[in-house]
């Protein structure tokens, strides 16, 4: 194919050895974005001696249609189309080694309708392991409307599971059932009925309770149900155990939902772990029965929690809305795990609200548009107790999951004390909130005061009313450089 | 057995000054209050009795209280719950619940179990006093007006 006319770009193309990604299109600082591209922020640490811009452009190359050398099998396409734009590059302020915020514009052509797999595929799919950058971190995704729509999007969704389950107007409660190994099947029921009758709504398998040899998924679903309907008879309420399908092909993941479902459980569950595809599958499977779908963040520090390399939990957040899960683990502030308050405040935003406009604070990089795809309940767990309610309420509202494992189970008059001493401190918590009380600096006043008409709370604020875990983020927004305090 | 449906069923009966405070908070959202009874309290009978329209445009409290003690007075052996809806997009749905009146007794729920196979049980909830005919349930089978 003839290719010496044209311009100097055109013909940069075709002469031979490594590219200059910036040079070949990849770098376009005049390129303005289409409302349908898809837009990435990407944290750049170049290796010493390569420049920001060239850093960023061979990340949208990598990211989209570029090899290492010049193919001229690229002449036979419309290669701007598909060729990934980085249009702007900002120095992060005070880093060392200097990082580089790059905004990569990808046109929507470049994705499958509805892949999670696809978009993943695309845009972290080879470029993390480049030797010219020293990390690469992915901050954030603009998914355009015109993608979002080829989405199933949560199976149900926060309303539908609301007005399913009969609760509104607080958080759901619930509880991991601890310890999570070595249970056998009936005991591990017994602490699913005493945490239910005690006043929660939900009890959980945790990430890794899948079918071991002293409790095989059969056995635990069947104990477990009959834990569920036994407090269901005893408080009038609806409840639920995230049954657990997480297993090691879709096809016994499918007979363990088909079997929870058989026995009429609300809800299942899965981990992270069984993949991007699998978890869209599952989605699909739920919204077809009327089963809700829980998942369990599991192995994501892996790749979300340093602040240079990886990607932001963020965007597996919004990947979550898009693959259709009813629920998300997504940090607590105040508990045992990572999470600085404006960030955890971003991911829950970027669960449950139909906007979530650009604001450094809480890490978006930029306006997200739901196009009004149902919202999913974000999930606080891990080192919570009923003596923060009024911390846990201020942070994360009231459209969330509060979930006291050790802070129902450990509780010193027993498991549903524990429960009790939870829901009575949510139920105080709210009233006092909705009468126009300053809840969060009367916050102890009023459990106190809830504490005087009922001995569980008391007990529970006697005996960790003053843990806390107070530890400095590591992932924080660039703009705030103050350590986190949980207080 | 008490039955622990709705908001703030785990904390003392709410008082009259109480309920009117959470329907204020509610009227603030722009919620439309409504009031609901019934004698058939399993947790899956979704559509209670309508005590007139929801309220919409409501700016004071005072009202949904008045209507509680209207239906408290109509059916005192009844649950009864107000209901605050929320109309915004995306949520239209109800923002708050919770219960401001009881049967003196609850004699609560049976679980009936259905023995299948494979050691599979179906389980039924079924409220003993739904045993009873309408309208003669709660009052030891004597009718209650309305």
């Amino acid at each position: 194919m003839a290719a010496t006319q044209g311009t100097d770009r055109q013909k940069a193309r075709l002469s031979s050895g490594v590219i200059p990604y910036a040079e070949m299109g990849y770098y376009n600082a005049d390129y303005q974005p289409k409302d349908t591209d898809i837009l990435a922020a990407f944290r750049v640490t170049p290796q010493p001696g390569v420049e920001a811009t060239e850093a960023c452009a061979a990340v949208a190359g990598e990211s989209s249609t570029a090899t290492w050398t010049i193919v001229w099998t690229d002449r036979l396409t419309d290669y701007s189309t598909y060729q990934a734009k980085c249009y702007r590059v900002e120095a992060v302020p005070g880093s060392d080694p200097p990082q580089f915020i790059g905004y990569i514009a990808y046109d929507l052509d470049l994705f499958e309708e509805g892949s999670i797999a696809n978009l993943s595929s695309s845009i972290i799919g080879n470029v993390f392991g480049f030797k010219a950058l020293q990390a690469l971190r992915l901050e954030d995704l603009r998914i355009p409307p015109a993608y979002v729509k080829t989405f199933q999007g949560p199976a149900h969704g926060m309303v539908t599971e609301r007005e399913y389950l009969n609760k509104f107007g607080r958080p759901l409660l619930g509880a991991t059932v601890k310890p999570k190994l070595g249970l056998s099947a009936r005991n591990y029921g017994r602490v699913v009925y005493e945490a239910l009758r005690g006043g929660l709504d939900f009890t959980k398998d945790d990430e890794n309770v899948n079918s071991q040899q002293f409790m095989r998924w059969r056995d635990r679903y069947l104990y477990c149900m009959e834990a569920v309907n036994r407090a269901m008879e005893e408080t009038g309420e609806i409840k639920g155990h995230y049954l657990n399908v997480t297993a090691g092909t879709m096809e016994q993941m499918y007979e363990r939902a088909e079997f929870a479902k058989e026995l009429g459980s609300v809800i299942i569950m899965i981990d992270l772990t069984i993949g991007y595809t699998a978890i869209q599958s599952m989605a699909y499977w739920a919204r077809a029965h009327g089963v809700l779908l829980h998942l369990h963040r599991a192995a994501h520090s892996t790749y979300t929690r340093q602040k240079n390399h990886g990607v932001n939990f963020r965007v597996i957040a919004k990947w979550a809305r898009l693959m259709g899960v009813d629920h998300i683990h997504a940090g607590t502030v105040v508990g045992k795990l990572e999470g600085d308050p404006g960030m955890v405040k971003g991911y829950y935003s970027t669960c449950r609200d139909n906007l979530n406009p650009t604001d450094p604070d809480r890490g978006f990089y930029f306006d997200q548009d739901w196009a009004w795809m149902p919202g999913l309940f974000p999930v606080a767990s891990g080192g919570i107790h009923a003596g923060q309610m009024h911390q846990l309420l201020d942070y994360l509202g009231e459209d969330c999951i509060l979930q006291f494992g050790g802070g129902t189970i450990g509780h010193p008059m027993g498991v549903a004390a524990g429960a009790t001493a939870n829901r009575v401190a949510l139920e105080a918590m709210i009233l006092a909130r909705n009468e126009g009380r300053d809840y969060v600096r009367e916050g102890p006043a009023i459990l106190k005061q809830a504490a005087q008409k009922c001995a569980p709370l008391q007990a529970a604020l006697d005996t960790w009313g003053d843990i806390t875990f107070e530890y400095q983020s590591t992932d924080t927004p660039d703009v705030v450089a103050t350590p986190t305090r949980a207080g | 057995m008490h039955i622990t449906q709705g908001t703030f069923s785990y904390l003392d009966e709410l008082t009259d000054e109480q309920i009117a405070a959470q329907a204020q908070y509610g009227i603030d959202q722009g919620w439309a209050p409504q009031v609901e009874f019934t004698d058939d309290p399993h947790p899956r009978n979704v559509y209670w009795e309508m005590w007139g329209l929801p309220m919409f445009d409501l700016q004071d409290a005072a009202a949904v209280l008045h209507e509680v003690n209207r239906c408290r007075e109509a059916y005192p052996n009844r649950y009864i719950r107000v209901t605050l809806y929320d109309t915004s997009r995306g949520r239209q749905t109800t923002g708050l619940q919770f219960i401001v009146n009881r049967p003196q007794h609850e004699p609560g729920f049976r679980l009936n179990r259905q023995e299948t196979h494979d050691r599979v049980v179906r389980y039924t909830l079924q409220s003993y006093a739904a045993e009873a005919p309408h309208g003669s349930r709660y009052d030891g089978g004597a009718p209650e007006g309305g």
